[in-house]
């Protein structure tokens, strides 16, 4: 019977293009990375040569690679639980029964997600002007100095983390609300009967209740946040001082502006591991608090 | 805190939230309009004082924006065509056709989610260098011709097409294509609207490969021709504003008509499988 024969024409074609143009990309990626692939190479492939594990070495003595890699766990440390906990607060006060019009703050909180980053982050540059922006100009009237919000190393990166939250918070509040509506109301009924506070309900019922989505928004979230590059491209081209040059935009700029791609590679794998690495641990001390917890 | 207080407050911050949300996007609307040099100003102006096209008429005339416009529109519909295609054929093999090691080439592709797209685009730039897509349309389009996100979709929504139908056809003797076609494709028509949104609106907004793979500015989609105005002109706000109206107005728009579909979408994908 031609059946089998059949799904694999089915699958061909999806299979080819996943096959040819991500998986061995992958796995050459991990090739180049053992090789001094520079801009001699690429212009005669018999410069190539082979450096085993040199380039990671390299790159671990590299101050600037510890700095892109501080300037992304910071990004991901900061930004992951404002981003999610603005995302879970926005979900609550949409899933309230004393909210109104609904579909219009849930529209509009959303609008965000679907923009452009790099058209946003052309606007934020201008909100965030020190001179004329309007950040510095409200917050003039409460007596605040103006801040060089995207010039100043300190404040470059909260203000990437800021622009970050108010882009990309509306996606897991989308994800959180059908959570929450899943939360079946008896559960707080009880709750109030017995005289929980309005924190009580949310520590022992809203949470407990989300706790799988909250696991896998956060994962999808880290790992999200990890691949930072657009952003610091655009508001401050890594600047100033490199404070917001990313792992992402020190594999950009090694691979594409110098054309070190045996390193640049490397850094892209670096990345992927560490990015495994805390993924695989989320999930492990997930799984211990819920043993914690039975 | 009494019922009305709470009410008060909730309805507060909502509306709070929707103006920080709306506030850069109504601001960049009302800044296109504006006489260049007038939003260098304090106080900040919100309304243009004498409204104008001029920007637009610049971005288009002299900056190249139409050609950019043109591009995007191309390469995102080339993407999401030939994608849905792949990603229909595959996700329906997966959800009702048998073959040997099915789940198991299945947890594969989803495994594969964990590697980050950008591991691929060194190697990948080089292979498109070798056969001669880098900078070209070919050359965005192809790597997007086919996601496991999609296929995963499709997986989940044809698994509910009942076997009964499909066997039912086979036995009266309709070819596997004819059966995808004429019974198949018209059931899962919603995922199918859903993917084409998402997948149009990825294309639009995707910035790091185009950048990679786009060397040349007659190529460059309306992300990378921003950008890359962004740093010429940093200094004309009005001007950049009215590109950033042009670069995000159309996926707004689109969202905005389908927006059902595409919440759908984000939820099933969400879900674990």
């Amino acid at each position: 019977m031609n059946r089998q024969r059949v799904a694999w024409l089915f699958l061909a074609p999806a299979l080819i293009v996943l096959g040819l143009f991500f998986l061995l990309p992958v796995i050459v990626a991990l090739a180049l990375s053992l090789t001094d692939y520079d801009i001699y190479a690429l212009a005669n492939i018999h410069n190539l040569r082979f450096v085993a594990l040199s380039n990671y070495w390299l790159l671990l003595q590299r101050p600037l690679f510890w700095s892109a890699l501080g300037h992304t766990v910071y990004f991901v440390a900061i930004g992951v639980p404002l981003s999610m906990g603005t995302s879970l607060g926005a979900a609550m006060l949409l899933n309230s029964p004393l909210a109104k019009m609904k579909p219009f703050f849930r529209t509009a909180l959303f609008a965000p997600v679907v923009t452009t980053v790099v058209a946003m982050a052309v606007i934020w540059r201008y909100l965030f002007n020190t001179k004329y922006g309007m950040a510095n100009y409200v917050l003039g009237h409460f007596g605040v100095h103006p801040v060089d919000w995207l010039g100043d190393p300190h404040w470059a990166m909260p203000t990437i983390i800021l622009f970050a939250v108010w882009k990309n918070f509306g996606y897991n509040m989308i994800i959180f609300l059908a959570g929450l509506q899943a939360i079946p109301i008896d559960l707080y009924e009880a709750a109030r009967i017995d005289g929980a506070s309005a924190w009580q309900q949310f520590r022992h019922i809203t949470l407990p209740m989300l706790g799988p989505t909250l696991l896998m928004v956060s994962i999808l979230t880290v790992s999200g946040y990890f691949q930072l590059f657009a952003e610091p491209y655009v508001m401050t081209e890594g600047g100033p001082l490199q404070s917001t040059t990313s792992v992402l935009y020190l594999m950009y700029e090694e691979g594409f502006k110098w054309w070190n791609l045996g390193s640049a590679s490397a850094v892209a794998f670096l990345l992927f591991v560490i990015m495994f690495a805390v993924t695989a641990l989320m999930l492990r001390l997930s799984k211990r608090g819920e043993g914690a917890d039975a | 805190m009494s019922p009305r207080m709470a009410k008060a407050l909730i309805n507060g911050l909502l509306i709070g939230g929707a103006v920080i949300a709306l506030f850069p996007l109504l601001w960049m609307l009302s800044v296109s309009f504006m006489q260049p040099g007038e939003a260098s100003s304090l106080p900040p102006p919100l309304l243009p004082a004498h409204a104008t096209l001029g920007n637009y008429r610049e971005l288009f005339v002299h900056a190249g924006m139409g050609t950019y416009l043109l591009n995007s529109l191309l390469v995102s519909t080339g993407i999401t065509v030939l994608s849905l295609t792949f990603n229909l054929m595959a996700g329906y093999a997966f959800a009702k056709l048998h073959f040997a090691g099915r789940e198991r080439l299945f947890q594969g592709l989803i495994g594969a989610l964990v590697i980050p797209a950008q591991v691929a685009m060194l190697p990948l730039f080089l292979l498109l260098k070798y056969i001669g897509l880098v900078d070209s349309y070919a050359g965005v389009i192809v790597p997007g011709m086919a996601t496991v996100f999609g296929i995963f979709l499709v997986r989940q929504y044809a698994r509910g097409i009942p076997d009964e139908l499909m066997e039912a056809a086979r036995i009266d003797g309709a070819g596997e294509w004819r059966i995808f076609l004429q019974i198949v494709m018209p059931l899962l028509k919603p995922i199918m609207v859903t993917l084409a949104i998402f997948s149009f609106l990825a294309a639009w907004n995707d910035f790091m490969w185009p950048l990679i793979v786009l060397t040349g500015q007659e190529h460059y989609t309306l992300p990378i021709g921003l950008a890359s105005l962004a740093r010429e002109h940093s200094q004309d706000s009005e001007l950049m504003m009215a590109g950033s109206v042009v670069t995000v107005l159309p996926v707004l728009v689109l969202f905005l008509a389908m927006q059902r579909y595409y919440l759908e979408g984000l939820l099933l994908g969400s879900v674990k499988g």
